[in-house]
């Protein structure tokens, strides 16, 4: 199999979509002879041509938006939002358009589309190029949201999307973009959306994490296996629907949980995991369910040791999961 | 038409160059592996000064954008404060080292706090523009933002506003050509935000942004318009942008060499010293001021701390806010 980063994983999804399906369109700002600013779409102009890799005007709204329309009219639409903290400005086209036409129309009019969006910290972004936006999405029923941790489910996954017939956020972890690498299996395949996966197999306790976090989380439960720590480590992949048989087996065999995101802590996505824990799996529970977030500040500064403070780590990672051993 | 007084033609080229020197080492400093980030404005600081030096400074009110680092200097922002900020070091003036660098904020001069969405900050000032009016002051509003920035419906909806209600509101459209990598014409099918201006009920000016005495006498015009309360006005400034978007692109892939040479070749510097009428022995005795003084602030802010970690964990709200 061959090995890739995640980025390249991303752009062959893209690439062999546009291949395999006429009605496959890429539209965002820069997506076009730049390849994007982080060159997920780098090439796809030159093979593609103008009127399917389509450089947007400079307005969110409008990319979504035209999107929503585009599918309407039988497209399968991939948009791109520069980075998540600029989806803000599309919001209501995602939220009342996009996630609530299927059932406002009974059924009538459904979405194939995608929303692709780098998100997250530890690049020195700022407050504005580094934000989590998941938790806002994960709300909305109608949507379906994934956020992929490794090449192979980049690929799988990002197909899966843009097959399904729904409106799908499709989140990146960007400081990943080209960290992390991983073996891509070969020819045509997809990852369902839905299922978690188990990607380290333990007894003493389990960490639930997706995208960077779950990166850093295989690392901190090495390290911790090597101190004599089991840890279970679940990459939660698809935020909605929530896999919840997943999470509620792997604690039924650990007995502990640690929930990881880098998202603030109130509200955030990692509140569900709980609330999940708590309603089903109160009896199994040998301790109380640890939650290691972001805190709760409006953004991640731009200031290296500032940032390092909000930012969630595999040695953060590794103290919570030292203390929810020894509880 | 109003001669400029040869302490005026001075102050512009200084600050001018100043902007220039301190844009240059920017870059140096980010090929060194010294800062992380830079924004530049080399090629719009003809058009920011000629801006600048006609506000009534510190008593308008500016919400500017990331390229304003010579309009920030003609507020009296400074060198150090560009390196702090670039470096993300303690004192940082902005913001505390929690925003990248050139996104600006100066209380003490009226000049808003900006985030990095494009665009969001003209609804800002549209907001500045109602409450001066309601109070009935002789104040103006300058916004800024690029060409690209005019087609997000927030800018639309700015304008929309300012000149439905008449406020006193002047929208400046750095028209660098680029948006990142797109060209205006994936922006509008118009020439111009002048033009887009004219569908909307304001008055809307185009100028050369690379003639500084030509931008200042068309930025004097615009804001007596817009202070007698004749309403807001759009004005274009055309500039090139002579560098990259930021440190973090490429633009060999989307514009030729030869086209960037030919705008070098028209470079606002040094068509102001000529048109401002410069001695050679002056421009030589501020470039080596110029130089100490950016010298200086590299080597202040190379000396100064990191922030705290944990500064970051406030002020979220009011009630939290406390001394640097
Ligand atoms: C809402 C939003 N979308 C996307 C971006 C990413 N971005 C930063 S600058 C820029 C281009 C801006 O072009 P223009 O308005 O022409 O200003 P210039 O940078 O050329 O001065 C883009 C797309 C952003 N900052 N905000
Ligand atoms: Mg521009």
């Amino acid at each position: 199999m061959p090995e890739m980063t995640l980025i390249e994983a991303v752009r062959q999804a893209l690439d062999e979509e546009l291949a395999r399906d006429e009605r496959v369109l890429v539209i965002g700002e820069d997506v076009g002879r730049r390849g994007g600013v982080f060159r997920a779409t780098q090439g796809l102009l030159e093979k593609y041509g103008e009127e399917r890799v389509i450089d947007s005007p400079l307005a969110e709204a409008s990319i979504v938006g035209v999107g929503v329309g585009a599918a309407l009219y039988g497209m399968r639409p991939v948009c791109e939002i520069q980075f998540a903290d600029f989806i803000h400005m599309a919001f209501n086209q995602v939220v009342n358009e996009a996630a609530r036409m299927c059932y406002r129309s009974n059924g009538e009019w459904t979405l194939p589309m995608v929303i692709r969006a780098p998100y997250g910290g530890g690049i020195g972004g700022g407050i504005y190029h580094s934000q989590s936006v998941e938790a806002f999405y994960a709300h909305v029923p109608g949507l379906k949201v994934v956020i992929p941790s490794n090449p192979k489910d980049a690929k799988g996954l990002l197909k899966a999307a843009i097959r399904d017939p729904n409106p799908v956020m499709f989140f990146e972890p960007k400081k990943g973009y080209r960290l992390i690498r991983g073996e891509v299996p070969e020819g045509d395949y997809s990852v369902p959306i839905g299922p978690a996966h188990v990607s380290r197999e333990g007894t003493d306790l389990s960490v639930f994490a997706y995208g960077m976090m779950h990166h850093y989380a295989l690392q901190a439960a090495a390290q911790a296996g090597a101190e004599g720590i089991s840890v279970e480590v679940v990459d939660l992949r698809t935020l909605l629907p929530v896999d919840r048989q997943s999470i509620l087996a792997s604690v039924r065999k650990t007995g502990k949980a640690l929930i990881v995101h880098e998202d603030n802590l109130t509200g955030g996505y990692g509140a569900e995991v709980a609330a999940i824990l708590a309603e089903e799996a109160f009896g199994d529970l040998d301790a109380p369910v640890m939650r290691l977030c972001a805190p709760d500040v409006p953004g991640i500064p731009f200031s290296h040791a500032m940032q390092e403070w909000v930012m969630p780590n595999p040695q953060k990672i590794l103290g919570a999961i030292r203390r929810l051993a020894r509880f | 038409m109003m001669e400029l007084t040869t302490d005026l033609k001075r102050e512009m080229f200084w600050t001018m160059l100043l902007a220039r020197r301190l844009d240059e080492r920017a870059w140096l400093l980010h090929r060194q592996g010294k800062i992380a980030f830079h924004i530049s404005g080399i090629g719009h600081e003809a058009a920011q000064v000629g801006a600048v030096f006609a506000l009534r400074r510190g008593f308008d009110w500016v919400v500017p954008y990331y390229r304003d680092l010579a309009l920030l200097l003609g507020l009296g922002y400074t060198p150090r404060d560009f390196m702090l900020a670039l470096m993300g070091k303690r004192g940082e003036r902005t913001s505390g080292a929690r925003q990248m660098p050139s996104h600006w904020s100066f209380k003490a001069m009226n000049v808003v706090s900006h985030s990095s969405p494009v665009a969001t900050q003209a609804l800002h000032a549209a907001g500045i523009g109602l409450a001066i009016k309601r109070r009935g002051e002789e104040r103006i509003v300058f916004t800024s933002t690029g060409e690209g920035s005019t087609s997000e419906g927030e800018w639309y909806e700015a304008v929309n506003w300012a000149a439905v209600h008449r406020l006193p509101v002047v929208f400046n459209v750095q028209n660098n050509q680029y948006a990142i990598s797109e060209p205006a014409s994936r922006q509008m099918a118009v020439s111009g935000a002048a033009e887009r201006a004219c569908g909307m009920g304001l008055k809307g000016v185009s100028v050369d942004g690379m003639d500084a005495p030509a931008c200042h006498r068309a930025f004097l015009e615009v804001f007596d318009h817009v202070r007698s309360g004749a309403g807001p006005a759009v004005i274009e400034t055309c500039v090139y942008r002579i560098t990259p978007h930021s440190s973090d692109d490429d633009d060999r892939s989307y514009r030729s060499r030869e086209e960037v040479e030919h705008y070098k070749q028209n470079d606002c510097l040094p068509r102001a010293e000529k048109a401002l009428g410069l001695e050679p022995e002056l421009v030589e005795e501020l470039e080596r001021k110029a130089k100490a003084m950016v010298d200086d602030a590299v080597a202040f802010a190379l000396s100064a701390p990191d922030p705290d970690g944990p500064e970051a964990a406030y002020p979220v709200y009011a009630e939290d806010v406390r001394d640097a």
